[in-house]
Parts: structure tokens; C-alpha cells; sequence
């Protein structure tokens, strides 16, 4: 039997199922103001992206690894690739590019030029230290926890801040082994 | 080309949004979370609107703007179309069916059997997540002028009613 090759990120986006990104960069635009409103504290809107991104990234990486045909990548720097060429392109249509290794191999920056969360968006001068696409940074930590791996992801560069692009540091914390993925119980 | 997203990024930003509304900012306030689930439809209906109507001439009655609201403005979004649309002229009532998306046993099965309390919990979160379009549909008619309360109606699954009454 032939062996199961990886699908391209272009090639998944092309068959998923797709929406209008204006709608969906609305829709964020929106729930961004509402936390506003609602939470108050620029801080605690940080967090909440963050975690919102963290409750869809656990489960969001059930459909890349379905759908990419991704067997376990080699090391951390094939985990990078692969989030930043087939992750960023099959849901949110942009690629990223992955830049600043560190010596170990163990911390690098994924560069968004290109992101749909942001388009038309400004942010009023009410709004210093947001961090508006903080849902992303959830989004990735969530998806590696659920692979094993425990990351810190910090911004770098942010577009919206007057930086030329989005920059995001993943450091990989801590890789623990491999367990079986269903427990008994569930 | 227009630019696009996948749609399981629309679908998990929804359901993100209104479990953190429900289960965390406003756990046990299941009216203030449906508020805040509406509103944010609400702008994002606002902001379409005027985009979609930007080049248009303004409509010449209600019925105009609201099958715009159905066909045009619906399908571009959900790239679902409107299945009917019924008029109440007396009551100014205006119900659409749509085809609701996900899994339809999930959603009813949710809808009818609420025993336990995380069931009770899901079809809650069926009824939370229409408040969204909901939002949405207010949103854009009452830009285009037309004031107006809408509601969902989901006794019939998969089929969703939208209900818009118009304020006189």
C-alpha cells in the first residue's frame, strides 16, 4: 500500500469548506469591542483571547491532523513548518514563515505579513497594551498541547502597534512522551 | 478573488464566543449572555450592511429591503439560501426558514432531551448560538431603517425560523 503523503495547506484549503473572510473578520472585530465593553481591562481582554484561542486550538488540531495527512513530525523545527505553511493556510488561507531559531532548535518566530483578522482594523488610542489577534497565540499553544508539547508564546512584532508585520515567538517549554491519545474512561 | 477563511474558523470563533458568554462572564445569567451574544450580531450585521448598500439606491419599502436581507446579503454570507419567506402584513411579521448547519441529530437530540444537565447545557448552547444571526439580521434591517426584533425559532430542526417583527 502506497504511503500516506501529506496534503498541502493549498491543497486543504482548496477542498474545506469556505466563508466570506469579511464575516469572519467582523465577527472578531466585534467580539473584540464586546469583551472591551464587557471586561473592561485591556489585560484581562488579553487574556481572555488567549484563552478562547487555547479552547479552539484543542480542538481545531483534530481537524488538521485529520485532513493533513500529518504523521509525527521529526522535531520542533518540522512543527514549525508545518504550523506555519499547512496550519495558517487550511483555516485562515495566509502562510507564515518561520525565522530566529534559536540555537537548540527549540524557539522561533512564525512572520504573518498577511492576516485576515486585521483587515480594515484600527485600534483606537483607548485601547494601548491589546493585543488584538491574541486568540492566535492561544490557538497555536492549544493546538501543541494537544500534541505534546507545552510552549510559551509571546508577541513580537504587532502590525496593528505600527510594526511592519505579526511577529509571534513559540518557545517550546517542554515535550513530554508520547501517550496513548484515548484514555479508557472517555 | 474574495478573500476567505475556513468556515470551521467561523464555526469555532461562534461557539468559543458563546461558551466563554455562557459558562464563564456570565454563568447562570443565560439572558445577559443572550444580550451580549445579540449584540455583537448586531454590529457585525450594522457593518455589513452598510458595506453590502454602499452602491445601492435605497430601498423603496420594507419588503424590498427585507428580501434583499433573505437573497442577496443572506447567501453571500452563509452561502445557504433562504428556503421561504412568509409575510404577515397585519402583524408585520416576517418568517424565513434556513437550514441550520452541523450535524442535525447532534442538534436535536439536544433540543429535545433535556434530562440531564449537560444536556441541558447543549440545547441551551443550540439557542444561544442563533442569537448571533439574530443579531445579525437586526443589525442590518435596522440600518437600512427598519427598527425591528427578531427571534429564532427551532421546534423544527434542522429547519431554523428567523421571526422579524417590525417596529412601527
Amino acid at each position: 500500500m502506497a504511503p500516506v503523503v501529506p496534503r498541502s495547506g493549498d491543497a486543504i484549503f482548496a477542498n474545506v469548506e469556505r466563508v466570506n473572510s469579511e464575516l469572519f473578520t467582523l465577527t472578531y472585530g466585534a467580539i473584540v469591542r464586546q469583551l472591551l465593553t464587557d471586561l473592561e481591562e485591556v489585560e484581562e481582554v488579553n487574556k481572555q483571547l488567549d484563552q478562547m484561542g487555547y479552547n479552539i486550538g484543542i480542538r481545531l488540531i483534530d481537524e488538521f491532523l485529520a485532513k493533513s495527512n500529518v504523521t509525527r513530525c521529526v522535531d520542533f523545527r518540522e512543527t514549525a513548518e508545518v504550523i506555519a505553511k499547512v496550519g495558517f493556510k487550511m483555516f485562515l488561507g495566509v502562510t507564515a514563515s518561520v525565522t530566529n531559531w534559536d540555537a537548540e532548535g527549540t524557539c522561533c518566530s512564525l512572520i504573518l505579513d498577511d492576516n485576515p483578522l486585521v483587515d480594515f482594523v484600527e485600534l483606537p488610542d483607548t485601547c494601548q497594551g491589546l493585543y488584538y489577534c491574541n486568540i492566535l497565540s492561544g490557538v497555536v499553544r492549544g493546538a501543541l498541547e494537544m500534541v505534546s508539547m507545552k510552549t510559551e508564546i509571546t508577541w513580537i512584532r504587532d502590525m496593528l502597534r505600527g510594526d511592519d508585520a505579526f511577529e509571534l515567538q513559540v518557545k517550546l517549554l517542554k515535550q513530554v512522551p508520547e501517550e496513548y491519545p484515548y484514555k479508557d474512561d472517555e | 478573488m474574495v478573500r476567505e477563511v475556513s468556515e470551521s474558523c467561523m464555526d469555532s470563533l461562534l461557539t468559543e464566543i458563546v461558551s466563554s458568554y455562557c459558562n464563564r462572564f456570565y454563568a447562570n445569567k443565560p439572558e445577559l449572555a443572550a444580550r451580549r451574544i445579540e449584540a455583537i450580531g448586531y454590529q457585525v450585521g450594522h457593518q455589513l450592511s452598510e458595506r453590502y448598500t454602499i452602491e445601492r439606491p435605497r430601498f423603496t419599502d420594507h419588503l424590498e429591503a427585507i428580501k434583499f436581507i433573505c437573497k442577496d446579503f443572506w447567501s453571500e454570507l452563509f452561502k445557504k439560501q433562504i428556503d421561504n419567506l412568509k409575510t404577515n402584513h397585519r402583524d408585520n411579521k416576517f418568517r424565513w426558514l434556513s437550514r441550520m448547519s452541523g450535524d442535525p441529530s447532534e442538534i436535536s437530540g439536544a433540543a429535545q432531551d433535556p434530562s440531564t444537565m449537560s444536556e441541558n447545557k447543549a440545547a441551551q448552547a443550540t439557542g444561544m448560538h442563533l442569537y448571533f444571526p439574530c443579531g445579525i439580521i437586526r443589525g442590518a434591517l435596522s440600518t437600512l431603517g427598519i427598527p425591528c426584533a427578531v427571534s429564532a425559532d427551532i421546534s423544527n430542526l434542522p429547519a431554523c425560523s428567523f421571526v422579524v417583527r417590525i417596529k412601527v
